[in-house]
């Protein structure tokens, strides 16, 4: 019976074949069968993960934490130098000039990204505002809420750092950024379930010299990925601590 | 250094230690978009403090790691709301309040903090406390129940 890989929803649009293309590179150079399967939510992934039908999953911070604590997975690595950070932004025009300026009653664009929505209702705590004094409405991709906010549909939205500074800049220049999180500790994971648990130590020596590997390489261009990172036990603990003190 | 007027305030601690420490009326703003996070020993001792955590406090971080973390504590802050926070993640659960810390310059910083037990292995290795910027209502709030609290706590000694 195959392996079974799947990805955070939340993976940029634009690397779905660097997902495939590293399936790939992974199958051969462990020599098993893994099957990648991709979602277009999360419920119906988080539903297949509890199914058990997940042995590995390049999964967001926010599911890293039932992943390992209930269901025992472990952090295989980490994105080199990629951080989940994220920005609250306004059209250009707003009259906010800081997060305490916006008001009950505001209408917040968000997307289902766990840990960007999280990191983002907590930031707008200063300005006491909290799911039940504000509208939210939820958007596929940050550029729709881009699109939502400079039509004027939206008073605020939440976005990804990177997708924000990704945006083009014809459509930035019409946003402004009224405050990034600097987080540093908070961001994606590789994990392997218990039946795939015995490999754990190979395919993390494996991603430690990927970017060597010419094909590597080049498959990690195509997830826009610089390179792996080791991760601790330790350090998948902490930065599970760190998100039970953020969700309620 | 600040203009604001500074006094010297006798700190009492649970256990029975005293400190004399320079308290100044002069607010740190909270940074934004920033969480100033520690972790302690199951005994309250800090082993580990992030950038923020540094910056706020005033202090270097060998000066953070080893000592007690009530290295922070403001006379301005009631015995009992720590006695709530101890008992409570003592028991294994989140506690989450309102605090406000003492910088080693004597200024202070509001923060909306929350401290969770570490478990690993159904063991309790220490406590984590990650603080977020509070807002400045919830910040009266606190200000007017510690204030009360302190005036029944002298009456009750
Ligand atoms: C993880 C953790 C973080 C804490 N952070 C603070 C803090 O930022 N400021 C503070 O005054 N007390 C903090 N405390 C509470 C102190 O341990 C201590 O109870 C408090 O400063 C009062 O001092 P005392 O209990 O020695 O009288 C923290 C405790 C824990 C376990």
């Amino acid at each position: 019976m195959p392996f079974n890989f799947t990805v955070s929803p939340d993976f940029g649009p634009d690397h779905v074949s660097g997902w495939f293309y590293f399936n790939t590179w992974l199958q051969r150079q462990l020599g098993v069968d893994i099957h990648l399967e991709l979602y277009d939510g999360f419920e119906q992934q988080r539903a297949d993960i509890r199914a058990g039908k997940v042995d590995l999953i390049y999964a967001n911070p926010y599911d890293a934490s039932m992943l390992v604590r209930e269901l025992g997975f472990q952090a295989v690595a980490r994105p080199a130098a990629r951080r989940d950070e994220a920005v609250i932004a306004v059209p250009a025009d707003s009259a906010a000039s800081c997060v305490e300026d916006l008001v009950p009653g505001m209408r917040l664009a968000t997307t289902a990204d766990p840990d960007v929505h999280t990191i983002g209702m907590i930031m707008l705590e200063s300005a006491d505002l909290d799911k039940t004094n504000i509208e939210q409405r939820e958007y596929e991709s940050y550029v729709l809420i881009a699109k939502a906010l400079i039509r004027g549909e939206a008073d605020a939205g939440f976005f990804l750092k990177q997708s924000y500074d990704e945006l083009s800049e014809l459509i930035r220049g019409r946003l402004r950024s009224l405050v990034s999180s600097q987080i540093g500790v908070v961001h994606h994971a590789l994990l392997v379930g218990p039946r795939l648990a015995g490999r754990a130590g190979d395919l993390a020596d494996l991603l430690m010299t990927m970017q060597d590997d010419p094909k590597g390489g080049y498959v990690l261009e195509s997830m826009d990925i610089r390179g792996w990172e080791r991760m601790s036990v330790e350090q998948t603990e902490f930065m599970i601590d760190l998100i039970d003190t953020l969700v309620d | 250094m600040s203009q604001h007027a500074s006094r010297e305030v006798l700190i009492r601690y649970m256990d029975g230690r005293e400190r004399t420490a320079i308290v100044r009326e002069d607010e740190v703003p909270y940074p934004d978009g920033k969480l100033i996070v520690s972790r302690t020993d199951p005994n309250g001792i800090i082993t580990h403090a992030n950038q923020a955590f540094v910056d706020m406090s005033g202090y270097r971080r060998d000066e953070l790691i080893g000592a007690n973390h009530n290295i922070l504590r403001h006379p301005d802050m009631p015995a009992a709301a720590f006695q709530g926070l101890w008992e409570t993640i003592q028991n294994g659960a989140k506690w989450q309040g309102y605090v406000k810390n003492l910088c080693k310059d004597g200024r202070y910083y509001w923060v909306k903090a929350t401290v969770i037990p570490n478990i690993r292995q159904g063991r309790l290795v220490g406590y984590t406390s990650v603080r977020r910027k509070p807002s400045r209502s919830r910040i009266r709030e606190a200000e007017a129940l510690y204030a009360g609290m302190m005036k029944e706590g002298r009456h009750a000694v």
